[in-house]
């Protein structure tokens, strides 16, 4: 291996994937997954940070009573744009397109994904897809909410069609990475590599892929009726049709609450793989995750309902999926006490991606058990559409999700870019976005079980004070942000280079070179158990990890 | 899709042995095994796209059965098995194509893959005579619905009024207004309905549809009817442009027992086309 | 119309028989007959399920032979069945409630006819 032969870090930088051509072609149709798994990166955080904006602009006019910054109209387009650019541009493609591009072959030994041009056009797809959405943006925006109820959806004149035509557009670019995903985890692993060998990472996307396979195509068929709906008035979901807007939310929901999934069940396998990394222990359990994210998948088609319990449909089904809605909890508890008991006795190493792996962890406790006040039928109708739910969304999908794609995106920062960022930056920006989080998030709760509405321009004089703290609390957050955002690009240009394996992982994507070669792998990688921390060693020299050779043969 | 799908392996790499093969691969068998579960996949995702609308379907044709049965009787079931064939003759050839490339037998191929184009072509050519008959006679989805010529005989006792009323012509103008004015008008329907209502219930629909009254909503039916069939019918015209390069390659020559696969996979994307055709044949023609 | 230029099988993917191929093709016209005849047979209720089994009966033939599920590894067809599960998931489920709600609570929404 290439790593043992060079114990110094070269003066040079050998080739590599990123120098090994150049100009706006060899990146734009490359057909190497590092390189558009980089051009996603740079796309969604293009994105986040324009639904970020659009964040702070929602905080900063709910700072006080009445008009701050904006209009009543504006505010709805703002609030409708956040929702729509952080999910369908952001967090949807985040994980599994960006890191999960990039690293799903890599842990697979594999040159590249199977389907290489489906990949690009996949990406190609989610450009004309952004390009659309940010057309609506552009003529003037859309103020239904990013969840485009019927009937107003279909009335509205703001630019519903033009929005929802992104997104279905944006529904192909995921079905492709997911359908990729699943040929290439069946068709291309290497010998010696069975299924209860793979790294959960890639259970996990496997179990995202099959969300996205099988759910996708359902908000397909959702957002082309609602468009014919509004070009064509065909009157399946308007009332005044004698349509029905209640089986909109069911079309709408069979797609969108699986869809949560897609968002968080990458997450969770960045943070199996960081979780036993930093703790050098074997991860505890490795089955029962493995299933959980399976059960997981397969659970998430069957709670739809629960985004419901108000909108009339029946009190049967209400039943029904309140009930089904708490076996969800399960698998996630099964992860969540997997990952805690890996740690336990580990040696626990507190770099930048594990105080993100333990804020996750905190988190996504909060949201998940929060989920089980809003799963049940008596306490929903209560808290329903107010700011508890906000909150428990946020909880999840910020605390979850964008917790966790920054953990996953500081981990493998060394491996995609070969440079390393500044680890005492990295450690303070991700206690301040955390706190930030906190304060914006658990005002909102408060609120919430107080009867703050959601999706309100104003307020009344006793929300005064927690509306305050939590516009306060994102400007923490957004500082945190723009700290990250800081030492990265600083990295990029005069970081150290990096080792090859700089975590200690047995991982297969750290046996190549930061950043890796072309084809990935100089010479084929040596199969083993990718949590058997036993033979990896640091090695004082190189400043990094290397493989020790044993005499015992690896399991 | 299934085009970007299989087109994947024009690509030529260093792979000395078969220039179809490429780089990321060990062998044409593990391609050819990754773009038939790809294609699969892709297929489900078909399926579920369409399942969608059957849910409709199945949820309209549920709570108001009496739609269905007054107007399934606007579509031509003639017309409608003849297309039945027309299909299943496609996906014979279609079959015996992707036999013919993975056999070699290039004239055989060429022949089939120009049957089942012209099938395709047959299909959309009846698909267009049935629409244009109901375009004709304002058989058309929500509020473009207005029945015309001697349909209109059928429809005297409308419970909307079909002429342009003062809410009718504002329904046009502007999208907006519709919200109201039809629903204003619904108490009217309601109360036509609760009348039904009381005398045997089951009966209702069957009454509509012998004594040629209009049941509300009719519309309905045609707004389904219409995206089902014209989903469908874009998936066929996607089909006669993939079948189309087909043919074009299997004249250059290019397929044959090593290299075989987007004639296999657009076979695949074909019969789906097919499968769903029959399913929507009984559902939309064949009712009651 | 058959021409046996370089005939020869290929090193995987199965060739299917031609005797399945017309078979299948045979069945496929006769259940069509079928479906089509048995429009002119009142049963009822029944009538649709019966149109239905007819259907699934000619889309089984056309994934098991034309789409050579029947020779393939069974995965494919376990994707297939699990993409169909998962529609029926959706449409039973939507029935199952669209049936049930107080259609009256939406405005304009004409109610079932069957309370």
């Amino acid at each position: 291996m290439s790593t043992n032969d060079t114990p110094m870090t070269p003066a040079v930088v050998p080739e590599n994937y990123l120098n090994c051509s150049s100009g706006f072609r060899s990146w734009f149709f490359t057909l190497d997954h590092k390189r558009i798994g980089v051009m996603y990166l740079a796309s969604i955080l293009a994105m986040f940070l324009i639904g970020g904006i659009m964040a702070l602009m929602i905080r900063t006019e709910l700072l006080t009573q009445g008009q701050t910054i904006m209009s009543s109209d504006d505010y709805n387009k703002v609030f409708t744009l956040h929702g729509a650019v952080m999910i369908f541009l952001f967090i949807i493609p985040g994980i599994p397109a960006a890191l999960g591009n990039f690293v799903l072959p890599l842990m697979l030994g594999a040159k590249d994904v199977a389907l290489p041009r489906l990949n690009l056009a996949s990406y190609h797809l989610y450009v004309v897809g952004a390009l659309v959405c940010v057309l609506s943006i552009v003529l003037g925006g859309v103020d239904t909410g990013w969840t485009f109820y019927a009937p107003y959806s279909t009335t509205t004149n703001t630019h519903v069609s033009i929005l929802t035509l992104g997104a279905f557009i944006l529904g192909f670019s995921s079905v492709f990475t997911g359908l990729n995903f699943i040929v290439t985890i069946h068709r291309m692993r290497p010998a010696g590599m069975g299924w209860f060998d793979m790294p959960l990472m890639l259970w996990a996307l496997y179990a995202t892929a099959i969300i996205q396979v099988l759910a996708t195509p359902v908000l397909g068929i959702t957002l082309l009726l609602l468009i014919v709906e509004r070009v064509m008035g065909i009157g399946i979901f308007d009332p005044a049709l004698g349509g029905d807007p209640v089986l909109y939310q069911h079309f709408f929901w069979f797609y969108s609450h699986p869809a949560v999934y897609i968002m968080i069940l990458p997450a969770m396998g960045i943070i199996s793989e960081i979780i036993s990394v930093f703790s050098r222990k074997h991860i505890f359990g490795y089955r029962a995750i493995a299933y959980s994210s399976i059960a997981i998948a397969a659970f998430s088609f069957l709670v739809w309902g629960h985004h419901m319990f108000t909108s009339g449909q029946s009190e049967l089904m209400n039943m029904i999926f309140s009930a089904l809605t708490f076996s969800v909890s399960i698998p996630s508890a099964v992860k969540m006490f997997n990952w805690i008991t890996t740690m336990y006795k580990g040696s626990i190493r507190l770099d930048t991606p594990m105080i993100y792996a333990l804020c996750f962890m905190f988190l996504f406790g909060i949201g998940g058990l929060t989920g089980l006040f809003l799963g049940s039928l008596a306490t929903d109708v209560h808290l329903h559409d107010t700011y508890f739910v906000v909150a428990h969304f946020h909880y999840v999908m910020f605390g979850g999700t964008v917790i966790a794609f920054l953990a996953g995106l500081h981990y493998w920062w060394p491996k995609m870019f070969g440079r390393m960022y500044d680890e005492k930056l990295g450690r303070i920006s991700a206690i301040i976005i955390t706190v930030g989080f906190n304060i914006t998030f658990i005002a909102q709760f408060i609120m919430g079980s107080r009867g703050m509405p959601r999706r309100y321009y104003d307020y009344v004089d006793e929300f005064s004070l927690l509306h305050f703290i939590s516009s306060m609390g994102s400007y923490v957050m957004a500082i945190g942000f723009f700290m990250v955002a800081g030492y990265l690009v600083k990295s990029l240009v005069s970081g150290p280079r990096a080792h090859a394996n700089p975590w200690g992982s047995a991982a297969l994507e750290w046996q190549t070179q930061s950043p890796p070669v072309h084809f990935n792998f100089d010479d084929d990688p040596e199969v083993c158990n990718p949590y058997d921390y036993s033979r990896v060693q640091y090695d004082a020299a190189s400043g990094g990890y290397v493989r020790v050779p044993s005499e015992v043969k690896p399991a | 899709m299934s085009d970007s799908q299989s087109s994947s392996h024009v690509d030529s790499a260093a792979h000395a042995a078969n220039p179809n093969l490429q780089h990321h691969f060990d062998s044409m068998e593990q391609q050819y095994e990754s773009g038939k579960l790809g294609m699969w996949l892709f297929l489900v995702t078909e399926i579920l796209l369409f399942g969608g609308l059957f849910c409709a379907y199945a949820v309209y044709r549920h709570n108001h059965p009496e739609i269905f049965t007054y107007a399934h009787q606007f579509l031509d079931k003639s017309l409608g098995g003849f297309n039945t064939i027309v299909l299943i003759v496609s996906s014979l050839t279609m079959a015996m194509a992707v036999r013919a490339a993975q056999l070699g037998q290039r004239r055989l191929l060429t022949t089939c893959l120009a049957l089942t184009l012209a099938c395709a072509f047959l299909f959309l050519g009846v698909k267009f005579v049935e629409y244009e008959h109901k375009w004709k006679h304002g058989l058309l989805w929500g509020k473009n619905y207005e029945v015309q010529g001697e349909m209109a005989g059928a429809t005297e006792a409308l419970m909307i009024p079909a002429a342009p009323s003062q809410s009718g012509s504002a329904a046009d103008v502007d999208p907006n207004a519709t919200i109201l004015p039809r629903a204003a008008r619904a108490p009217e329907g309601l109360a036509a309905e609760v009348g039904d209502h009381g005398d045997g219930v089951a009966d209702a629909a069957d009454d509509h549809a012998t004594h040629g009254l209009e049941p509300k909503n009719v519309h309905l039916f045609f707004g389904i009817y219409f995206v089902m069939t014209g989903l469908h019918g874009i998936h066929v015209l996607a089909g006669i442009g993939v079948i189309t390069w087909l043919l074009i390659r299997s004249l250059r020559g290019d397929f044959g027992p090593d290299y075989f696969a987007p004639v296999d996979f657009t076979g695949l994307y074909w019969h789906v086309v097919d499968l769903i055709w029959i399913f929507l044949f009984p559902l939309l023609y064949l009712i009651d | 119309m058959s021409t046996h230029e370089n005939e020869r099988h290929p090193d995987f993917g199965h060739v299917a028989p031609l005797k399945a191929l017309f078979g299948t093709f045979g069945a496929l016209l006769v259940l069509t007959v079928a479906t089509y005849g048995a429009t002119y047979i009142d049963l009822g209720p029944l009538n649709i399920w019966i149109a239905l089994g007819i259907a699934v009966i000619k889309g089984s033939l056309v994934a098991m032979f034309f789409m050579h599920l029947w020779w393939d590894g069974k995965f494919n067809a376990f994707i297939l069945i699990c993409g169909l599960l998962f529609v029926m998931i959706f449409i039973g489920i939507a029935m199952l409630d669209s049936a049930q709600y107080q259609a009256e609570l939406i405005p304009g929404y004409a109610p079932a006819i069957h309370p």
